[in-house]
């Protein structure tokens, strides 16, 4: 029997729960390997359902400025797709429930190999991935092989997929559905909760997967707002720029960064989780 | 690789040469591209947009651009190189076209499209600010609303082009990102239109980025090696034997090379910055240093590390300091067609002097890297073959660089 991924299992757990899950996004290596690490090992326990792990990029062209400035410190740290991978294997030495997964584009990707890259990936311990400029167009470079491997690969849907291109986009589409609430960068705008839950709805329709929502979502309430609507609910953002600020105020001491993260984390992770009661 | 029948028939409709090029773009962007495409083939089928475009390309830009024979500068080749060599130069002069470079013939193209869209907001990414001009100007004429990306380093080393926009009517947005410069200002014109994605146009400069881009950039500028095919057969009798263009994304070089590309006898040459030397690793050589990746939308030779992260390009010439190439010379230089050399900042700075001087033609900082290696080449050919270089640019917006670089308390020369 095919085992059930780490994905499938927590967000069923969710829905017996009866409730939204929570899915913080970090950088891998920001602002450096072990303050990363103490991070990722952390956050479950301050209400992660679920990780999104940055994949540190050059060009990351649908970031705004937070997650943009998280990359180029973790790139300075010499962060690498390699060391994301040891990131992935250390957490997993402790945490064998919460799925990761990795966000990013395409090129780190395809300069690692993708075929050595899915292998590895796997044996790692990493359930999915996210990457942002491969859509359904060009499914051949990666999902396939990942697939194979298996990996969930996680497809965006967006305002701008409409509904002639809803199928293509949720064909082959595993783990779960990933909205983008808005036409824009990360940490910009946020989508409002009606048009994001007629969306989510249809999304959930079509593709009989769990859908996650992401991008502006910033505060405790807007949180809450779309857990009410969604499976899950994504915020990397206001966490990256939490952990610039804490960087910013004590310059010396990147392990000092690690527990006001935590602390909005828990506001944010609890505030989903009480949602559906309120 | 196995010879194709033709270098003509790309892309496939996955916006393919061989495996360069495709769509790698975020979903929201994606629909855009798709659409684009479908008004672009639409565009293409329509006699009334020819008509339009040609219109547009002869009394505004000032097309057809002339051939010109490049006298003093061929005697000055055959001076020095052995008994009966030195090909007669000519220069394709595209300098000559309004605003000063070959990119206004791309912007009239695409901003005609963009008005058949229906959209109402232009936005562009500028290295040099060639391309930046040239889409303030059509917007101008048009009466469209431009935003202008353009790095902190190029507005700085670029400033008469940023005044030049300004005076059009276009905001410049400086971007500080990276190292600053022409890639830089994409990925910040991406983000802005992945933000404004009912009503905004973006104006690709180069043959680069999602398809269709390269194709349609392409298709634009071939004007550029159909004119020159006509007048070279008017003033020679006969084709050229070698053609030659400067590379940085390569739009000035696919639209002089593409209508040449089924015919044998023509060499074709394609020149790169090879900025302090390739050996330095300051350059902005993608094809001669790099190895293929994705980038912007396109699989081609980008300059990137062992992890795939972007190396930044240098240049001394603002418009060809990028990382990437167009994809279609990626997959030229793969198949063989196009042979693909470099010219430092030091050579390409001898050439914008020595054609000052010779010809009374102020080049770009772009096409003296071109010419660095046409005068080279000329003197291996024999007295009776012909070279054509594309002057693709005139060099009034670099004054301030080289001064900088020379002095200007004498004549350098």
């Amino acid at each position: 029997m095919k085992p059930v991924s780490r994905l499938a299992a927590r967000f069923d757990a969710l829905a017996r729960e009866g409730r939204a899950g929570f899915v913080p996004f970090v950088m891998a290596g920001d602002p450096d390997y072990e303050t990363s690490l103490a991070l990722l090992k952390a956050l479950p326990a301050a209400g992660a359902d679920a990780i999104e792990l940055g994949v540190c990029f050059t060009d990351p062209m649908a970031d705004g400025p937070a997650i943009q400035a998280a990359g180029l410190r973790a790139l300075k740290a010499g962060q690498t797709l390699r060391r994301t991978l040891a990131l992935v294997r250390s957490f997993r030495e402790e945490d064998d429930q919460t799925p990761i997964v990795l966000m990013g584009y395409y090129n780190p990707f395809h300069a690692y190999g993708v075929e050595a890259f899915v292998k590895d990936a796997r044996a790692a311990g990493v359930d999915g991935l996210i990457v942002v400029d491969l859509p359904p167009e060009e499914d051949a470079e990666l999902r396939l092989p990942a697939r194979a491997a298996g990996l969930d690969f996680i497809r965006l849907a967006t305002p701008t997929t409409d509904a002639a291109r809803m199928p293509a986009v949720l064909k082959n589409a595993s783990g779960f559905v990933y909205y983008v609430s808005v036409a824009g960068v990360t940490g910009a705008k946020t989508g409002e909760a009606g048009a994001v839950a007629e969306a989510a709805a249809r999304l959930k329709a079509a593709s009989g997967l769990p859908v996650a929502v992401g991008f502006g979502i910033k505060t405790a309430e807007k949180a809450a707002e779309f857990a009410r609507v969604v499976d899950a609910v994504v915020v990397g953002s206001a966490l990256v720029e939490r952990l610039a600020a804490a960087l910013d105020a004590d310059p010396g001491r990147p392990d000092n960064a690690i527990n006001p993260v935590l602390s909005l984390a828990r506001d944010l992770g609890g505030a989903v989780r009480a949602a559906r009661g309120a | 690789m196995e010879k194709p029948n033709s270098y003509r028939a790309g892309p496939d409709r996955d916006g393919r040469f061989g495996k360069f090029g495709g769509r790698f773009v975020a979903e929201t962007l994606t629909p855009l591209v798709l659409a684009l495409a479908e008004e672009y083939d639409r565009a293409k089928k329509d006699p009334d947009f020819h008509r339009e475009l040609e219109y547009y390309l002869k009394h505004y830009v000032g097309r057809p651009s002339p051939l010109y024979y490049a006298e003093r500068l061929t005697e000055h080749v055959r001076a020095t190189a052995a008994t009966g060599k030195g090909a007669k130069i000519y220069f394709k002069r595209d300098e000559l076209n309004h605003t000063g470079a070959h990119k206004i013939n791309n912007c009239m193209g695409q901003i005609l499209l963009a008005r058949r869209m229906g959209k109402t907001r232009i936005i562009a990414e500028t290295g040099a600010g060639q391309h930046g001009v040239a889409t303030a100007t059509v917007a101008a004429r048009f009466g469209l609303p431009c935003v202008v990306y353009m790095g902190a380093t190029d507005v700085e080393r670029q400033k008469p082009n940023v005044f030049r926009m300004k005076l059009l009517g276009a905001e410049v947005r400086p971007v500080a990102s990276g190292r600053a410069t022409l890639k830089d200002a994409m990925n910040e014109a991406l983000r802005d239109w992945v933000t404004n994605v009912a009503d905004t146009f973006y104006i690709i400069g180069t043959a680069a980025g999602p398809h269709p881009y390269p194709m349609m950039v392409r298709d634009f500028q071939s004007v550029i090696g159909r004119e020159a095919k006509a007048q070279m057969r008017e003033a020679e009798g006969r084709l050229p034997d070698a053609i030659m263009a400067c590379i940085g994304g390569g739009s000035n070089a696919i639209g002089l090379f593409h209508p040449f590309l089924d015919d044998p006898g023509v060499e074709i040459i394609g020149v790169e910055a090879a900025g302090l030397g390739l050996d330095t690793g300051e350059h902005a050589a993608s094809l001669s240093g790099g190895r293929p990746g994705v980038l912007h939308g396109n699989r081609t030779y980008l300059l990137q590390d062992e992890d795939g992260q972007i190396k930044e390009a240098h240049s001394i010439s603002a418009g060809l300091d990028y990382p990437g190439v167009g994809p279609e010379h990626a997959w030229l230089h793969e198949t063989g067609r196009v042979k693909y050399v470099s010219a430092t900042d030091r050579e390409a700075l001898e050439a914008f002097q020595l054609c000052a001087a010779l010809e009374g033609i102020i080049p770009a900082l772009e096409p003296a890297h071109a010419l660095a290696r046409a005068v080279e080449k000329a003197a291996e050919m024999d007295a009776d073959q012909i070279l054509l270089m594309n002057m693709c640019g005139r060099g009034d917006k670099d004054i301030f660089t080289v001064m900088d670089l020379l002095g200007d308390d004498d004549a350098p020369r």
